[in-house]
């Protein structure tokens, strides 16, 4: 479903360029959940910006569903894979009421006006038809992130790319907000990628995890690694041991 | 399934109009916290429904002369006295509303437009075009406004027009450089990152995503800005390149009234009062709108 190669960012010119991406590859199956942990600043975050198309100064060759795509994406490309943001008091214009909030994906693709599956979308994801009148501002964190996942599923993308949706959100809201991306997941054989430096969160999610370091992959992990608690370099246990220990 | 059944299907103009109806309920139980405000929002209604229903409510004619009545004091025939040729100032006040009305509400429709544009149009393509706009705005900026407006009111001729556009011309600038600051914060939220990512296109995301974020402090400038407009406009009347004798604007009937001023008080005072009333009361008002318009400046 992604193919990703030699994929490498760099920000800045001259002596203030920094190589955040150093050349990764990876590829993630259909339906598959993909996770990508690692500290703060490794460029995991910035992996997904570039398969979102959000970051333009990427190297190397990503193709989404089979197909390669630009720099600056079409709309047809854009269409492919939707992302949700780590912060749902940020990723949701204020201004706008929830039935625009998710009106809008349909509209700005050209798709018709959109007004009549708002009320499907909210019940996708939980949340009750009337809400479709509110403001974000009168939702809580986490109605707001199932508000988020809501839009980026209003265009049917076969890819969802989440950038820690759970970290702003308290931990028994979390477990609700994660059991419904699973719920999805299912339903819809979507794929995830999942960047996360909660290791709770990766295990709970993913078939199959990277662990990044500096820009590059050290470690990759299966499901029944995590399990085992298995891992074949120092940097994934020194990273392991630490979130266990706390 | 049934929630969405359930729900009722309202024609989109009620559902409007309801929604106005509450948001206008909110506005005006925020304003019933701020009495000064009210009492700004208070005199501007007055001076708007005065200067609507001029003709019917002047006492007087507000440029027939009447020799024999000249500069009287202020009676109970002429709440406000008379000016050298016997015209009755409240009269003439009453009239003025509406001259001043008419160059506040001109000058804030050229400058707010404009300068909204300029500003989220430098803030949001950014590069050159920035750099082009901007330095256009800090030179504009840089010219005193009312030497500029005199300037212009000199070249173009004397008159209310002349004035209006005089003012405008220096007015936008610091209107298009908030609106430029707002939307520097606001093009990097992950709003718009995600608008980006549904396909929205670049006039999409600047009229539907950024202008409506920066509306609302323009609008707060523009209402304090009116008391600057208002000043202007009353300064250029003064100095005799605004409206032209012998429409009753405030700053020309201050001029007129200099020279009898130590004998006669009243006819420069009247009208000087008029002009202080006014432009505190969009000061307040301003004010008020801020705390209205900007959940972020919370009075404690």
């Amino acid at each position: 479903m992604i193919e990703v190669e030699e994929l490498a960012v760099a920000f800045g010119e001259g002596d203030a360029r920094r190589q955040v991406v150093k050349s990764v590859s990876f590829s993630v199956a259909r339906g598959e959940t993909l996770g990508i942990v690692g500290e703060s600043g490794c460029g995991k975050s910035t992996v997904l910006r570039s398969l979102a198309g959000l970051d333009r100064h990427w190297q190397g060759r990503i193709s989404l569903a089979g197909r390669p795509v630009d720099k600056r994406r079409t709309r047809d490309q854009l269409m492919l894979a939707q992302m949700v943001f780590q912060d749902p008091y940020g990723s949701i214009h204020p201004r706008h009421r929830i039935e625009r909030v998710l009106a809008e994906p349909v509209q700005a693709m050209k798709k018709g006006d959109g007004w009549d599956r708002v009320a499907s979308a909210l019940e996708q994801v939980g949340l009750p038809a009337a809400f479709a009148g509110r403001f974000p501002h009168e939702l809580s964190g986490g109605q707001r992130q199932r508000v988020a996942i809501a839009r980026a599923l209003m265009l049917e993308p076969e890819i969802l790319l989440l950038d820690e949706p759970t970290s702003a959100l308290d931990v028994s809201v979390q477990a609700e907000v994660l059991n419904l991306l699973s719920d999805l997941r299912d339903e819809r054989q979507l794929t995830y990628v999942l960047v996360s430096h909660d290791l709770a969160v990766i295990a709970h999610m993913c078939d199959r995890v990277l662990v990044m370091q500096d820009g590059r992959f050290v470690d990759e992990l299966t499901k029944d690694d995590l399990k085992a608690g298995r891992t074949h370099a120092q940097y994934s246990k020194d990273l392991f041991e630490a979130s266990f220990l706390a | 399934m049934s929630t969405s059944q359930a729900l009722p299907k309202p024609s989109k103009p009620a559902v409007f109009l309801a929604r106005l109806g509450e948001g206008l309920r909110g506005a005006l139980a925020k304003l019933a916290r701020e009495p000064l405000g009210m009492f700004g929002f208070a005199v501007l209604i007055i001076l708007v429904v005065v200067a609507i229903f001029a003709p019917w409510i002047a006492p007087y004619s507000p440029t027939a002369q009447n020799l024999s009545q000249a500069l009287q004091p202020p009676s109970a025939a002429h709440w406000a006295g008379t000016d050298e040729f016997g015209r009755d100032i409240l009269s003439r006040l009453i009239y003025g509303a509406r001259i001043t009305i008419q160059t506040v509400l001109a000058v804030s429709l050229i400058v707010g437009p404009v300068g909204l544009v300029v500003g989220i149009v430098a803030g949001f393509v950014g590069g050159r075009t920035d750099a082009i706009l901007m330095r256009i705005t800090d030179i504009v900026l840089s010219f005193p406004s009312l030497i500029l407006a005199l300037a212009f009111a000199a070249a173009l001729g004397a008159g209310l027009e002349t004035a209006i556009v005089a003012i405008s011309l220096t007015g936008w600038p610091p209107i298009a450089r908030l609106a430029r600051a707002e939307t520097l914060i606001v093009r990097n939220t992950d709003y718009v990152a995600a608008a980006r990512l549904y396909g929205a296109s670049q006039l999409r995301l600047l009229f539907l995503y950024i202008a409506p974020m920066c509306v609302p402090s323009v609008v707060v400038r523009l209402t304090l800005n009116m008391a600057g407009i208002i000043l202007t406009a009353a300064a250029l009347g003064f100095l005799g390149l605004g409206a032209q004798p012998p429409a009753p604007e405030w700053g020309a009937m201050i001029s007129n009234g200099r020279r009898f001023m130590l004998d006669n008080w009243w006819v420069a005072v009247m009208p000087g009062i008029a002009i202080l009333m006014t432009s505190l009361a969009f000061n307040l008002v301003g004010d008020a709108l801020r705390d209205i318009l900007d959940p972020r400046h919370v009075r404690s």
